[in-house]
Formats: structure tokens, sequence, C-alpha cells
């Protein structure tokens, strides 16, 4: 299930791509595909050097990635870092400066509307027309993506079942909370059976409530139907807990690509913060005596890297002791892919912040032209 | 199935099925509008009862009723109002996000401005109709075959005019610059059209008879009040002369507008 990072596109790797136009084009939807098959399942998504410049700014640099089939991969990086960029190359919103990439074996630039007709956009703003119903969105969804008229219906009930807005659904969109257009928006990204669906960052701004009832949505969608998602998100929990796969980015280029329980290994060890009055000090001390990976100091607080944490921890304590001094609190965890994120890129994700602001004022925005 | 559609170009049943439901969401957005509605009503109202009313018996335009006279040009103005004001729903969609759901969507440019384009011109031809009602109301019209007779003519005006609101607002970022310029548009339009006075009068100025002939509103309400008015009025041009300006204005602006609302970044 779990594929390999392609650095640069193999022989090899092409030539699954041209099974792939085969194999898809033949599959009608939904379909379940046989164990075995998975070793050499081809690529539902190809990046070839993808880049896109503004001006100055390179957004997307030389971008060489592969999706495969049935994975939810994804792109974690802090605001600006290029995920929206690259996944609006990948919908063909966007024209990139240079390379190119396949998504179910079309071309993003030569066969946009093949791509567009295969995919299904969940969009990091608002995309709905708030002046109709939610069933009228889904019905004009539907005719925009040649949905055949005799199964609109049908298929329209059943993605309102499965985001659980079946009695909400003739109520005008204005009345609708954040969550609740969130999911009208991942049942509208589904009514023509997309082979590959984009979320970018389906829960920004969202409650955790309700952020939590998307994941649990997400998980059913990869679980009960054959899709492949690829899911933006500055929200490590949202990486590590919905990702079989994690790209880190970071100003437009990949710097480290596994599953989260690998991406955590990298680091070799457990993160221990210490509480106390002079960190600085302490770090000094433990240092000398004890075997410690890498030291850090935010604030009041003294964090420590090391192989085995629950041995180290009372050797710790113990030393502190001994130099008279005192440890206030002490944490011991396993490393989270913050810690993997700050490892790679040398910042903490910062953009949390501004971007749950902005999130807000879509939000905000929407309310006042409901007035 | 899924393979013909993966396969093949986009169909024609495709294109128009995508054109009709962006027609009907002009339109159903429209029709739960009330407030539109009712100014739609009023605004025309004011303008020939009141303004009609007083000109009238101010003073008279040779042997004319003022507000006989009056009727065309409000029809067109009215369409003109309508039309370039339902521009902002492209700046509404945009600035809410709407606009990427159809951008991205597997559907030709031209049928995304078509469904656009036809669904305001619905709107703004409603607002049409709502006048000739009044018109026949306060017995300004009495014709029922005259009242038929100027809906395909108020057709061939709105397509030119939603065009041009669309272009317009296809390059205007924001909600308060759209209503400034379209008043700056607007005004002009309608008062260098011959529906408040005729442009033909005897007295009126040259450079304004020329400007006004540069103004596809004066083709238009031209046209109208030829059909109107029938012998009692001396036409500023011939009514296929008339036809045939609005027509190549309307083709030039679709085709302007369709470029102007489908500009990739």
């Amino acid at each position: 299930m779990i594929g390999k990072l392609a650095i640069l596109p193999s022989k090899d790797q092409k030539f699954r791509s041209v099974m792939g136009i085969h194999f898809y084009s033949a599959v009608t939807i939904p379909i379940y595909f046989e164990a075995g098959c998975s070793e050499n399942m081809a690529a539902v998504i190809e990046t070839f050097e993808l880049t896109r410049r503004f001006g100055e700014l390179t957004a997307v640099d030389r971008l060489n990635i592969s999706v495969d089939h049935g994975e939810i991969f994804g792109l974690l990086g802090p605001n600006g870092a290029g995920k929206t960029t690259t996944i609006s190359m990948l919908c063909t919103i966007l024209k990139p400066t240079s390379g190119t990439a396949k998504v179910n074996g079309f071309d993003i630039i030569k066969n946009a509307n093949q791509v567009r007709k295969s995919i299904g956009i969940v969009f990091q703003d608002p995309s709905v027309d708030d002046r109709l119903t939610g069933r009228e969105n889904l019905f004009l969804h539907a005719n925009l993506y040649d949905v055949p008229t005799s199964e609109q219906k049908t298929r329209i009930d059943n993605v309102l079942k499965l985001v659980e807005l079946e009695d909400r659904a003739d109520d005008i969109l204005r009345t609708y909370s954040g969550g609740m257009r969130r999911r009208l928006e991942i049942a509208r990204g589904l009514i023509h059976y997309p082979k590959v669906l984009f979320l970018d960052e389906p829960t920004l701004g969202l409650d955790p409530q309700t952020r939590d009832h998307i994941w649990t949505y997400i998980k059913e969608l990869k679980e009960r139907h054959d899709i492949s998602i690829v899911l933006t998100t500055h929200y490590m929990e949202e990486a590590d807990r919905l990702a079989d796969r994690v790209a880190i980015i970071d100003y437009g280029k990949i710097v480290a690509l596994d599953t989260p329980t690998k991406l955590k290994k990298t680091l070799q060890g457990d993160v221990i913060t210490i509480s106390t009055k002079d960190p600085e000090k302490l770090s000094s001390v433990l240092t000398k005596k004890l075997e410690i990976q890498k030291t850090r100091i935010i604030g009041d607080k003294l964090e420590l890297t090391a192989h085995d944490g629950a041995e180290l921890l009372p050797k710790v304590v113990e030393t502190a002791d001994e130099n008279k001094m005192k440890v206030e609190a002490v944490v011991l965890r396993e490393p989270s892919l913050e810690d993997v994120f700050l490892h790679y890129t040398g910042r903490a994700i910062r953009a949390e912040e501004s971007n749950e602001r902005h999130g807000e004022a879509a939000i905000k925005r929407r309310t006042i032209r409901n007035d | 199935m899924e393979k013909q559609q993966l396969k093949g170009e986009p169909s024609e049943m495709t294109e128009l099925r995508g054109l009709y439901s962006l027609w009907l969401r002009e339109v159903k957005r429209y029709l739960r509008d009330r407030i539109r509605i009712i100014s739609g009503i009023i605004t025309p109202i004011l303008w020939l009862f009141i303004f009609g009313t007083g000109i009238r018996f101010a003073g008279a335009i040779g042997n004319l009723n003022y507000q006989q006279y009056l009727f065309p040009g409000i029809v067109g103005q009215t369409l003109l109002f309508t039309s370039m004001f339902i521009g902002i729903s492209v700046i509404w969609d945009r600035e809410f996000g709407f606009m990427k759901e159809i951008l991205v969507a597997p559907v030709s440019k031209v049928s995304i401005f078509f469904g656009k384009m036809l669904g305001d011109s619905t709107d703004a031809l409603i607002q049409g109709t709502i006048v000739l009602l009044l018109g026949t109301l306060l017995g300004i019209l009495k014709d029922p075959i005259v009242f038929l007779q100027l809906l395909p003519i108020m057709v061939l005006m709105t397509f030119g005019f939603v065009s041009l609101g669309l272009t317009i607002a296809s390059f205007i970022q924001n909600l308060e610059s759209y209503g400034i310029i379209v008043s700056f548009v607007n005004m002009p339009l309608f008062f260098l059209s011959g529906a408040l006075f005729p442009v033909n009068g005897a007295n009126v100025p040259n450079w304004l008879q020329t400007i006004s002939a540069f103004n596809p509103l004066t083709y238009g309400v031209d046209a109208l009040r030829q059909i109107t008015l029938g012998q009692e009025w001396y036409p500023v041009f011939s009514f296929y002369y008339d036809i045939l300006i609005v027509l190549f204005f309307d083709i030039a602006m679709i085709i302007i507008g369709t470029l102007a609302l489908n500009r990739r970044k």
C-alpha cells in the first residue's frame, strides 16, 4: 500500500503510468481492487519537475512526487509553503511555469478537461452558493460534471447521507454552520465519483468537534470507496491521523516524505520537556553527565531528545537533584510530527495562528453578506 | 459509461446541461431576491408616473404626450441599469469562492459565459417585462401586439448590456469600485440615448447628436420607440439600421465578455 518516493521519475514509473491510462479508463467506480494488486499499482499522480513562480517568488520548486492508488497523501507545511499552489496546478486552475504532472494518467496541461472530470476538489475557502439550498448546490455540480440525469437523485441522496445532511438538504445554505458547509463541500466533491479527491485544508477554522467528525468521514471514505486522497494541512495532528504518507513541504520543496511513523522514527528518540528556573544551567549539567542526543531551550523549558526517554527520565531528575536544581515538571512523550517538522525545517509551524484568523475572516465575510 | 466520459472530448449534451444549470442558478438567485424585484417595480413607476407627468404638463414635445414618448426610454433604461447591475454577481462569485467551482468544472469557457449571460439576461428581461406591464396598467401601452413586438428587441438590447456588465466586472476587484464605475457608465449612456429627450430634435446641438450616435442604447431606444409610437414618431435611424447596430454590439460584447470572464492568471 505504501509506495516509495520518486525523487526522479524512473523508466519503471513511466511504464506504470502508461499502464495507468489503460487501467483507469477501463474502470467503473466504485470498484474494489483485489489484494495483491497493490504491488503493481500505478501512481494516480506523478509530478515531473513541477514548478510555479510568481514573479521573483518560486512557490513550487521542481517538485517530483508520486501518489499511489488508494492512499491518503498528506502535504504538510506552513502557510505559504506551496501546498495550495501545488494543488491548484494539479487541479488545472493554475498553469505551471515549467514541468508538468499526470493525474489519473492525464497530463494537466494537455488534457485539462479529462483531469477535471476525474478529480474532486474541496477548496480551502468556501466555494458553495449560499443563496441556493444544499440539494440545489449538489444538482448544479452534478450537471456541471456530466452525471447522468437518471442517477443524479440517487447519488445526491447517498452523499447527503454520507455527510449526515439529509435533514438540512432543502434549507438555503445561509442557514448552515461553517462545519455543515464544509461537509456539504466534501459531499459535492464526491458526486461525480472522482478517482482522486483533493482536500485543501479541509478543517481550517473549524471547531475541534467538527474537525473530528470530518476526519472520521475522510477515513471512512478511503476505506469504503476506491478513491485516492491528497490532503494539504498545517495541522500536525490531521496529517498524523489521516495520511498514509506525509510530504513535508517548505519553500516549495519537499524536505521529507514517508509514513508518519517512519518520519517520527528518523528523530531517533523521545522528547523530555522539563520546566525549571534556569534551563541553560540545567542543560549544561545534564549534557555533561548523561547521554543526550539534542537539547533545546524554549522559554523556561528545556527539551531533551534521547534514545530511551523512559530510562533517562529518573536519571535526569536525580542529576538535577544532585546539583540542587529544582525540577518543577517533567513531560515525556514520543516525537510528534511537529518535532519532525522542526527537525527538517529548523522552525516550528508558526503560520497556524495567522491561518486560523484567515479562516475566521472567511466565515465572517459570509456572515456580513448574509445580514 | 465512465470509460467514454473519460476518453471522449466533452459532449454537446454536457455543455448544454452545464449551461442550463448555470442559467437556472442565476434565475433562482434573482427570484429569491425580493428587494431587487420590488425596486424593479418602484423605480420605473417613479420615472413614468412622477417624472413623466411633471414634464408632460410643464412642456410637451411637439404633439406627443410626454409619457408616451418617455415610455420606451424607461424600458431601455431599466434594461441597461439592471443588466449592468447584475454584472456585480461576477464579483460576488469571485469574492465568495463560487467562481472557483465553476472555473474548475469540465465545461467550456463559452458555456460558462453563456450560462451566466443568459441567466443574467433573463433577470433583466423579467424587470423589463415588469415595466411593460406597468405601462399597460398606466394606460401608456394599449396594444397587446405592440407588447409582443417589443420583446425581441428587448432581448437583443439585454444581451449586449449584460455582456458589457460582465466584462467590466471581470476587471474590477471589489464591489465598491464596481458600483462607482457602473454609474459612471450608466448615466452618460442613459442621458445621451434619447430616452428622456429626442436627440434628433430641431434645436439639439450637433455635438450631442454626434456623441449619441456612438451609444448603443440610442439605437435600442429608437427601435423600441418606432414600435410604440409608429407614425407619430420621426425616427433617428431606420428600424433595420437600429437592429443591425444593436446586433453588432451584442456580438462584439459577447466575444469580449467570454475572453474577459475566463482570463486565467
